[in-house]
């Protein structure tokens, strides 16, 4: 029995359910086009009158901070992703809660990681019903091979954040591990053993969760500076021996990449970049932590250096590259998200210009403006690209969840959106008719950039005619297509099933697609 | 029947675009496919039917293959079971996949060799994007990158490369191993219009005639059009010595390499970065090539993460009077490229000679002149390769005529 019969084509001609885990789906309109109404959801009103006056909200621990939370059957989990794949916490809650006899949680998490391939236990045995956020490795293989009991959702940074404004997730508990805090609440990312830069995605998670639980090893006495998540959210706090593995919080992807083939992709787009007049006194740009974004960074730096400029602010993910040139004068500003390494930790700590953001100021549908869409040039990755550019970031072409969206789908309002991209990979072509799942509408991806050639979207005109009398090899997306075909082969459809195992959201709240689940053979 | 398992490519952690096939021929009729394949959602089928084609064309009824495979391509694949199959029997038949019609070009003796890309005649992974970074020429070798219980099927692997892969204009080099045993691989690559053959550890031109004997024996049979260029590699004292006899052995001698790990090692000695122990050497091959009109093409710079260092090699190697030097890593292309690229000065005078020379051609005049200087056909040529070079390393523009 399918679970999912009633299906809607939306505005991409993507069929879609109009109802997720028994509530109502709006399916994608295009974008802009959908404007939800009414007031933002808030969260109950408490009293400072039910909380210590000498601030000291420390309980015996998890368990208790979860019990005294009412943790009780189907209630929302959420937790940030800071950690990445260092996170001790995120299981621990769920033991608990099997441990309790608890059922049917949906677990919210800003984004999963390989490490958490153990709360897959929880999904078998019911204390979980679902993930709504990115389901990576062996999560994405158990969800795409249909045994998740709910259906998965998988929405942007700045979805997440939406979707928390605007009511469509209520969470009840939020838990946030965090690398400094003191008892009042009042927590930070910049200090401790388990450090991780900054808290920016728990923070949609203290302001409208029912309850919040800070979680730190790292207990310092009042006040907790920077307060980057402030006690007066925090419903209780838990001093714990050991919060994250600092080795696995430090990514091991950010290093600038070796392979030729990748380096040759970054200096291409820079060269792009260049050629069209992006780069200029003042610009600004956002380059994600894989290794060819990084390396895109490089040449950016060193084509500031030569010609004496400077980049206004880097949107990142910060590591060791981005800090370098903040302090060697090429950027005025990073507006960071997430950090990477020890470095980008070490200059956020120590260097005002660089400010740690959320996605309520880069990326969230309900604000009233957003960064994102006031960065020159973003550099994004993709796994596979459609001949009307839109863009798959979520499943691989045999059709398993293989990543979340992060703030991909927010970034493609930047003023033009840049996929680096290979034109193949092993034997699997990246530009396809159709792709597996679109997580993002063409219309908002500017530019393909692949080691054998340049694609830029017809609607950007203005694009198309400065490139006009450059030697960059500009050719079609078709053209591309057909190269990679002769290459490679036409590659069959994957072996996919009429079953939908999880939605993908669009920035705001409406359903772009659907993830379908993987036959096995 | 020589055995009934055989194996061929390779597998394992770090193997990428490549498969290994074990063949088991059966009494049991009929083939039975075993595919384990990072691609088999998108192109198991389509494995499963080349195999079957491959099986039909050496007529094999009864056996089993397994394939495990990490994303090789259809013409990798098929090079690696006919190499697994020809272990099994005797056979002059050859799996041949389409000639690509990209790769029918045929090169110039005078086209620049500045950079030529080493890569392993064993690695797929590496060829597959070689051409796109476009260095002057693309050395498939069979020598010593491939180790010696793999040499039979890196020629098979090579033969179809030279067939299938988009070469994208570089020239389409082999390197063979060392002759007499280097003959063989001529089997392999002659009729699949190969531009150049790299010939190692070259002592004289009886090593030389050798190899043009073999190639017109092959190309009697194959009838092949396009020119076949040589380029002799010194490695040893002896080859040094005979430096010229070697590069005035043949006309399709088009340059000659020196290769220092080798020398160095004959001459008793270390090769150091400021190479002041071949200093001797690489002038004599500069001075024997340019004797016998082809160009000399300096050693590889082994240190791929050091591009400054190769900076300054380039630079030296320039002041010898080398045309150009191999590369082991596509990075060191562009940095040989521009370091080997002509200088303002030099720009500047081949463009009045060109200039001159474009007027003497339309007014007529045989004779070119620059001021009261007459200029021989030799130093147009010359300044024409100079802004060509100039042209192809983005040091002038394309239309500077005009500009």
């Amino acid at each position: 029995m399918k679970k999912y019969n009633n299906l809607v084509k939306n505005a991409l001609g993507r069929l879609v359910p109009t109802e997720i885990n028994g509530n109502p789906a709006i399916p994608y309109q295009g974008v802009g086009k959908y404007k939800p109404s009414g007031r933002k959801y808030a969260p109950p009103i408490s009293s400072c009158s039910d909380y210590p006056d000498d601030g000291n909200k420390l309980v015996k621990n998890l368990k208790e901070a979860l019990i005294k939370s009412g943790l009780k059957d189907g209630m929302t989990i959420s937790t940030h992703h800071h950690f990445r794949n260092g996170d001790l916490i995120s299981k621990q809650i769920f033991d608990i809660a099997h441990e309790l006899g608890i059922k049917d949680l949906r677990w919210f998490p800003s984004a999963s990681f390989p490490c958490q391939e153990p709360i897959i236990e929880h999904l078998k045995n019911g204390t979980i019903n679902r993930i709504e956020g990115s389901m990576n490795g062996a999560l994405g293989k158990f969800a795409s091979e249909g045994n998740m009991k709910g259906l998965g959702v998988l929405r942007s940074h700045g979805g997440r954040y939406q979707a928390i404004q605007d009511g469509d997730v209520h969470i009840d508990i939020a838990v946030i591990a965090a690398p400094s805090a003191d008892a009042f609440g009042n927590a930070n990312g910049v200090n401790g053993s388990a450090a991780c830069g900054l808290l920016g995605f728990a923070l949609a998670d203290s302001q409208y969760a029912d309850r919040v639980i800070v979680v730190t090893d790292n207990l310092v006495p009042f006040p907790c500076i920077p307060w980057q998540i402030h006690g007066n959210y925090v419903d209780y706090t838990v001093l714990v021996e050991k919060i994250g593995i600092p080795e696995k919080i430090i990514s091991g992807t950010t290093r600038i990449t070796k392979s030729p083939d990748r380096l040759l992709i970054a200096e291409m787009t820079a060269k792009f970049c260049d050629e069209v007049g992006i780069v200029k006194d003042g610009f600004s740009y956002q380059a994600g932590a894989g290794g060819t974004s990084l390396s895109i960074g490089i040449y950016f730096a060193e084509m500031l250096k030569e010609r004496g400029l400077k980049a206004r602010f880097i949107r990142a993910g910060s590591n060791k590259y981005p800090v370098q040139m903040l302090e060697d004068g090429l950027v005025d500003y990073i507006l960071d998200g997430q950090t990477f390494d020890l470095e980008g930790i070490r200059s956020m700590r120590e260097n005002p210009n660089h400010i740690n953001t959320s996605p309520f100021t880069s990326y969230n549908y309900h604000g009233k403006g957003n960064f994102s869409t006031m960065v020159d040039v973003v550099v994004l990755g993709a796994t596979e690209v459609d001949i009307n550019f839109n863009a798959n970031v979520v499943t691989h072409s045999d059709g398993y969840l293989l990543h979340g969206i992060g703030g991909w789908q927010n970034c493609l309002f930047s003023k033009c959106t840049i996929l680096p991209i290979p034109l193949f990979r092993d034997r699997i072509p990246v530009i396809k008719d159709e792709v597996t799942t679109i997580c993002g509408p063409g219309e908002l991806i500017d530019v393909i950039v692949t080691e054998r050639g340049i694609a830029i979207n017809p609607l950007r005109t203005d694009l198309l005619e400065k490139v006009k009398n450059s030697n960059l090899p500009i050719k079609t997306i078709e053209e591309l297509k057909t190269e990679a075909e002769k290459i490679c082969g036409v590659p069959d459809k994957p072996n996919l099933s009429d079953e939908i195992i999880a939605v993908i959201k669009w920035v705001d709240g409406t359903v772009i697609d659907s993830v379908r689940k993987v036959e096995i053979s | 029947m020589k055995q009934k398992i055989s194996t061929s490519g390779n597998k394992g952690p770090g193997i990428r675009s490549d498969c290994f096939i074990t063949i088991e021929l059966t009494d049991n009729p009929g083939i039975n496919i075993i595919l384990n394949s990072k691609v088999n959602a998108l192109y198991g089928n389509s494995i499963k039917e080349l195999v079957k084609e491959i099986f039909d064309f050496f007529d094999i009824k009864n056996s089993k293959i397994t394939i495990e495979d990490s994303g090789a391509l259809p013409y990798i694949i098929a090079a690696r079971i006919e190499a697994a199959i020809k272990q099994l029997f005797e056979t002059k038949k050859e799996f041949l996949p389409e000639f690509i019609s990209n790769n029918k070009y045929h090169t110039n003796r005078e086209r620049n060799r500045i950079s030529r890309l080493y890569l392993p005649g064993n690695t797929p992974r590496l060829m597959i994007n070689a051409g796109v970074h476009k260095p002057d020429g693309i050395i498939l070798d069979l020598e010593d990158s491939v180790a010696v219980n793999k040499k039979v099927e890196a020629r098979l692997l090579v033969r179809n490369t030279l067939r299938q892969l988009d070469f994208y204009g570089a020239e389409r080099m082999v390197r063979i191993n060392q002759i007499p045993i280097g003959l063989e691989d001529l089997d392999y690559i002659i009729p699949h219009n190969v531009n150049l053959i790299l010939i190692p550890k070259c002592e004289n031109a009886k090593q030389i005639n050798l190899v043009n004997e073999k190639i017109s024996e092959l190309n009697k049979e194959e009838k092949t059009k396009n020119p076949i260029w040589l380029m002799p590699i010194i490695e040893s004292a002896k080859g040094v010595i005979n430096a010229y006899e070697i590069a005035s052995a043949s006309d399709n001698v088009v340059a000659i390499a020196i290769g220092l790990e080798d020398y160095t090692a004959d001459i008793g000695t270390k090769r150091t970065n400021e190479g002041t122990e071949s200093f001797f050497a690489r002038s004599q091959v500069v001075n024997a090539a340019r004797a016998a009109g082809v160009q000399p093409i300096d050693s590889v710079f082994s240190d791929v993460g050091d591009m400054d260092a190769l900076k300054e090699n380039v630079k030296k190697s320039k002041a010898l009077g080398f045309d150009g030097m191999g590369c082991i890593h596509p990075r060191q292309i562009r940095v040989i490229h521009d370091n080997f690229a002509p200088d303002e000065i030099e720009i500047d005078k081949a463009k009045k000679i060109v200039i001159a020379f474009d007027e003497a051609t339309e007014k007529g005049l045989g004779v070119v002149s620059l001021g009261t200087k007459m200029i021989d056909p030799p130093v147009v040529k010359r300044a024409q390769n100079t802004i060509e070079l100039a042209i192809s390393t983005n040091k002038l523009s394309k239309d500077w005529k005009t500009k």
